[in-house]
């Protein structure tokens, strides 16, 4: 008998498991599973809403759609899906209707900043996390500070739509232009390679000087949008620069790090083209498929798209890791998490459901579905064939996810500060914003740092 | 008073006295069936327009975690910020500067119209709408094609003439000026068609009176022309106003606010700061700010259309 199947039968579907549960709930969830239970031997007694975020790779759902309607086979349980598009923040905003009409989904994907926000609501997953660490080991930290809070997690790290946005370079204008054999120092294989401990930011502005110079500037955004804030928040990350600290006090004046983190990225920003500020999430995309750029921070979607659409640049195209800092090396991270709301009847299915999602097997029919765009949240999962065998040129994704010998962490823009707080610096794009008032409107460090620092009061006042 | 209404009023009362008896000269009563009239109105009113104020005032009266009542807290706090006074700032200017460019074209257009052919009029006037019938989160996109920093269309033809490439989006100047000029663009047919009927309006008589008299097509548009659409032209001003303060897919979609917040209007500001931030209570005391100002501009407004209504009576 399935796993799976054994532990329906110890947990009755419709009860739930967690016994903090309010009174109120348990009582409605007993009554469901009583009125469910005479049903027909065979048919499904259980129904299980799950609003899951709608993939930008083509086949993405296919994964979950099949995996949901495999476990509800098993468990005698209806599964119904819908994709919620992160298209004009529909996810979002449903998101937020939900959690005001306290009705609708029983798992939700739930993006970046989301699970923070609504933590009060979420039903506790420590039960599910404590099986799934215990048997995968150690959580991505990134993911830990974003789904963890105040000490229990509020929703499970997910598979689908967790992306990172490490350097996709093309090998041919970087080794003509600023004399980096770039394949070379990032083979796709479990080794760094000669020059590799020299890929830092100093190495990475003289590069792009250098590119800028012949004519293919590389295309990293500076805008408001989340591809321009992880990569500034990953430089900052790498150089120590934190703006607040755990408790939200803010650490602007007199820091050091900070300047440094700052005078670097200036510098980086004036070896871009001059529309950079006005990029969203797709410019950097289009900067790189169209050949005009030599290297973008971004998960393999651009890749995609050239191997698509340019399969000249497409074929030039090599994934490596961020440059290191001071500080080490921090790659940016943007993951979706899949949480149950309290007011959920069937939050025993629903863990069990979101546990079969997380496993292994489950995880790689994700990550293999998106052509290795989805990364899992479990370090130990970081080694799916599918990064090895993506092509041409084959292994191009092979350093996507992270691996031992990149000595890299995950990073989230204006992390370790609470994330009630982080999330506003976050949306409102403090740190390209920063930036801007030197590189663009010619502010001096310190008025800028300034600025900086009236915006974080703002955020702090009011909670 | 009708007959049929004061037979109903003397009639006496008969065997159907009682609850049902009562209900039915309920019905009768013209009050009462005005009321059931407007029920339906009254209720959209309620339900679409008033309960959600209340709710969007009493959301801004929250804290962040909007578990306890903060009074005046959020305003306060907007207040003393300097994003937000930029955001007030160029709410105006992208406001009054757009209506004014709209309702100077617009009434050029009408004009010109005016004076076309009726048959050949029709085919201009349909086309002179376009603009505004398409969807504007469909044609914005269009246009954000044209303005895109990498590959704009307009940019390539600049470049045909030796013309360097503008940064539309990119260089904040640019960037209000394109979100303007997308604005005067959709919003500029509507300005057209209310033109255009207050014209049809106008006697022809009048016109001839000024002719016989000697007078010039300006003394013609100033003296009569103008005083005749006066009306119209302060409705149109007005709810072209209320739209475009509360404009938000325009600048959504080409800017998202940038470069370094110099096109944010209030609704897009509200937007990344209640629903993208997660502080809700905060974007709906955002939102809630143009509420006063509009509500002074609209009094003037309509205070004078009554005076006028009044004096032409």
């Amino acid at each position: 008998m399935p796993d799976e199947v054994q532990a329906t039968l110890r947990h009755p579907v419709g009860v739930p498991r967690d016994g903090s549960l309010p009174r109120r709930a348990a009582l409605l969830g007993a009554a469901a599973t009583a009125l469910t239970a005479p049903a027909v031997f065979g048919q499904p007694t259980t129904n299980i809403r799950c609003g899951f975020w709608d993939h930008w790779v083509p086949a993405g759902n296919d994964a979950l759609r099949r995996l949901c309607a495999q476990w509800g086979e098993r468990n005698r349980a209806t599964v119904g899906v819908d994709f919620i598009t992160s298209v004009g923040n529909q996810n979002l905003l449903t998101i937020a209707a939900q959690a005001q009409s306290r009705s609708g989904h029983d798992i939700l994907s739930f993006p970046t900043w989301e699970p923070a926000a609504h933590a009060r609501m979420l039903v506790n997953v420590d039960d599910v996390m404590g099986r799934l660490v215990a048997k995968y080991g150690a959580v991505t930290p990134a993911a830990e500070y974003l789904g963890k809070q105040d000490g229990r997690w509020v929703a499970i790290p997910a598979v689908s739509g967790t992306q990172m946005k490490p350097a996709c370079v093309r090998m041919d204008l970087m080794q003509q232009h600023a004399d980096i054999d770039i394949r070379a120092m990032w083979p796709a294989e479990n080794r760094a390679g000669p020059g590799a401990d020299t890929w830092n930011w100093e190495t990475f502005a003289v590069a792009a000087e250098k590119c800028n110079r012949a004519g293919f500037a590389f295309g990293l955004p500076m805008g408001s949008f989340t591809d321009a804030v992880d990569w500034v928040g990953a430089l900052f990350a790498s150089y120590g620069a934190n703006v607040m600290d755990e408790r939200g006090g803010i650490t602007v004046r007199g820091n050091a790090k900070l300047r440094a983190a700052v005078e670097m990225c200036v510098r980086i920003a004036r070896q871009l083209p001059n529309d950079v500020w006005a990029w969203d999430d797709a410019s950097n995309n289009r900067a790189l498929i169209s050949g005009r750029s030599a290297l973008v921070f971004n998960p393999p979607s651009a890749w995609v798209s050239a191997r698509r659409d340019q399969p000249a640049v497409g074929a030039q195209c090599w994934t490596v890791p961020v440059p290191s800092g001071p500080e080490g090396r921090f790659v940016g991270y943007l993951p979706y998490f899949w949480g149950i709301w309290n007011f959920s009847r069937v939050q025993g299915p629903a863990k069990e459901l979101l546990e079969f999602l997380s496993d292994r097997a489950s995880a790689e029919a994700q990550t293999s579905t998106s052509a290795g765009y989805d990364i899992p949240p479990f370090l130990s999962m970081n080694d799916f064939p599918v990064w090895a065998n993506e092509g041409p040129p084959v292994g191009t994704v092979f350093n996507y996810p992270l691996k031992a010998h990149h000595n890299a962490r995950t990073s989230v823009a204006f992390a370790p500060a609470p994330p009630a707080m982080a999330v506003q610096a976050y949306n409102q794009a403090l740190n390209t914003k920063l930036i801007a008032r030197i590189a663009q409107a010619n502010e001096t460090v310190d008025q800028a740092l300034g600025w900086l620092e009236r915006e974080l009061n703002t955020i702090r006042r009011g909670g | 008073m009708p007959d049929s209404m004061t037979a109903a009023v003397s009639a006496p009362r008969g065997p159907e006295s009682g609850a049902g008896g009562g209900l039915r000269r309920l019905a009768r009563r013209r009050s009462t069936i005005a009321f059931l009239m407007t029920l339906p109105l009254i209720c959209v009113i309620v339900g679409l327009v008033a309960y959600p104020a209340a709710y969007a005032v009493y959301l801004s009266m929250l804290n962040r975690r909007m578990d306890e009542f903060a009074g005046l807290l959020q305003f306060e706090i907007l207040v003393d910020n300097e994003t937000f006074w930029l955001v007030v700032w160029q709410s105006c200017l992208f406001a009054i500067s757009a209506v004014l460019a709209k309702a100077l074209i617009g009434f050029w257009l009408a004009h010109m119209l005016h004076h076309i052919p009726a048959k050949g009029q029709r085919k201009w006037r349909g086309m002179l709408l376009i603009p505004w019938v398409i969807p504007p989160a469909l044609s914005t996109l269009g246009w954000w094609w044209m303005y895109d920093p990498t590959y704009s269309s307009l940019n390539w033809i600049l470049n045909i003439f030796a013309v360097p490439a503008v940064p539309w989006l990119g260089e904040p100047w640019w960037a209000r000026f394109s979100v303007i000029l997308v604005n005067v663009w959709y919003g500029a047919p509507f300005f057209m068609i209310m033109y255009l009927a207050a014209l049809k309006s106008v006697p022809e008589q009048l016109y001839e009176a000024a002719a016989i008299d000697g007078a010039t097509s300006w003394q013609r548009l100033r003296h009569i022309t103008l005083p005749m659409m006066q009306n119209i032209i302060s409705i149109t001003v007005l709810f072209s106003l209320i739209v475009t303060f509360a404009n938000y897919d325009i600048v959504r979609v080409l800017t998202n606010g940038g470069p370094r917040d110099l096109t944010h209007v209030f609704a897009t500001y509200a937007f990344q700061v209640g629903i993208l931030s997660g502080n809700i209570p905060r974007g709906a005391a955002v939102s809630l700010f143009m509420l006063p100002a509009l509500a002074v501009f609209a009094y003037f407004i309509l205070r004078g259309v009554n005076r006028r209504n009044r004096e032409m009576a």
